[in-house]
């Protein structure tokens, strides 16, 4: 539950969730579809921000001042009719020199649990890194993460006349991973995918965000570098928190080593956290 | 049972300077024929390092929960009548006093279990961290740096008897 392996050599990763899409099979815009009230944009984007260096939500030049997109930094697409490709060749453009973790907006499934092994999989050597689709095993061109060298053959790729990404990290170097949650990307395209999805989340399974506050000390704070901070987070446990702070910041200690205080008292690694709790990570004491 | 000092809980910090006299005078009780405190100095070595100042940081709303929940034990365990303990945070230079923990009772045998017993918690429970800044320009969190080291255990009773 250490840091992600950061090699010096490998570039940082940026984020970007594709909110580009024309729904046309949905019939409205999908990514102000709303799953327990929180729209899936904000949704993607909440999961994606933490655990990336910068975030950002890909827009067709129209949609740049649309009160859901406009929140967010954005990236707005150049090439037309080229479907989602255009939003990853637009943001190379922007930031050659970073790897992309590309994320459709349509994935209400999706959990930081998935991201976050995306990211520690990751092979910077390679030209991208995609999970196996469950169904047919292809990669997922919409959950992966693309390193600088694929712009070149990306770009070569689109000129050539082809669009599909999912054929061009088939015909790439790609480093393909098991999803590590089943079913984490099954996506929404039409009304009828929507109510199936709605029926699954009345399970209490995933998904729901709660706004938390973490305070960081000693070791913690220096290698957070702040004292306290505000998320909107999708963890569940102070542990899966935990984790997901581990993917931002060098943490060094382990969660064996550390306890946990929810709202000043010392709780359990798995208690369930609320809207609203103030955390504290306890590195290891020495008082007296 | 137990009686704070005046404007104080029975556990506090302080940034400033702590002051035993003020905090023994605050246990004074003419039922009782005890008193034994401990106070815990910064020393300037450690593990082979030789220390020039220490730093304490803690969290403080949790450790004074704590800290009045141990010492809420030792009275129901010892019987003792009174109990203080102060902490110092921020900086603190070689030889000067970190912890104050003073215990008055009937009788001597409980006030030395009781003195002991919170020093030893407070150690071993309290969210309080040192860092310590060597001689040598380095510096390090006490227990944090090497971890492996599980939570007290050893790293609570290795120091028990000097800071």
């Amino acid at each position: 539950m250490s840091a992600l392996p950061h090699s010096a050599a490998a570039p940082p990763v940026y984020g970007l969730v594709l909110a580009g899409g024309r729904s046309s099979r949905m019939q409205r815009d999908k990514a102000a579809l709303s799953y327990g009230g929180v729209s899936q944009l904000e949704r993607a984007m909440a999961l994606l921000t933490p655990l990336v260096t910068r975030a950002y939500v890909s827009v067709r030049r129209e949609q740049r001042s649309d009160p859901l997109r406009d929140r967010f930094e954005q990236i707005i697409d150049v090439e037309e009719g080229v479907g989602p490709v255009a939003g990853l060749l637009a943001a190379q453009a922007s930031h050659p020199d970073v790897a992309w973790l590309v994320l459709a907006c349509d994935l209400p499934l999706l959990d930081a649990a998935t991201l976050t092994h995306l990211l520690r999989a990751r092979a910077p050597t390679r030209t991208a890194t995609a999970y196996r689709s469950g169904h047919d095993h292809l990669p997922e061109p919409l959950c992966a993460i693309y390193e600088p060298r694929s712009r070149a053959a990306l770009a070569a790729y689109v000129a050539s006349g082809k669009d599909c990404p999912r054929k061009f990290l088939l015909s790439a170097d790609t480093e393909l991973l098991d999803q590590p949650v089943a079913g984490a990307l099954d996506n929404v395209n039409t009304p009828e995918e929507y109510e199936r999805v709605m029926a699954a989340l009345q399970r209490p399974v995933p998904a729901e965000l709660r706004h938390v506050t973490v305070q960081y000390y000693a070791l913690l704070r220096e290698q957070a570098g702040r004292r306290e901070e505000s998320l909107t987070t999708a963890a569940r446990t102070p542990h899966e928190l935990y984790a997901e702070l581990s993917a931002r910041y060098p943490f060094s200690l382990t969660p064996q080593v550390l306890r946990v205080a929810i709202n000043t008292e010392f709780r359990d690694w798995s208690t369930p956290l609320a809207e609203g709790d103030r955390v504290v990570f306890i590195p290891p004491v020495a008082g007296g | 049972m137990s009686r704070p000092a005046p404007n104080v809980g029975v556990f506090h910090f302080s940034r400033a300077a702590l002051d035993a006299e003020a905090l023994r005078r605050a246990l004074t009780d003419p039922s009782c024929g005890g008193y034994a405190a401990f106070e815990g100095w910064v020393r300037d070595h450690n593990e082979g390092q030789r220390v020039r100042h220490l730093e304490y940081e803690a969290f403080e709303a949790l450790a004074v929960r704590e800290g009045e929940r141990i010492i809420a034990e030792a009275v129901a365990r010892f019987g003792i009548a009174h109990a203080l303990c102060a902490h110092r945070v921020g900086d603190l230079a070689v030889g000067e006093l970190a912890v104050w923990v003073g215990v008055s009772a009937a009788h001597r045998d409980e006030a030395f279990s009781a003195c002991r017993y919170i020093i030893d918690q407070v150690k071993h429970r309290l969210p309080i961290w040192k860092k310590e800044h060597y001689v040598s320009g380095d510096s390090g969190w006490v227990n944090c740096e090497r971890c492996g080291s599980a939570h007290g255990s050893e790293a609570g009773s290795r120091h028990v008897g000097g800071s």
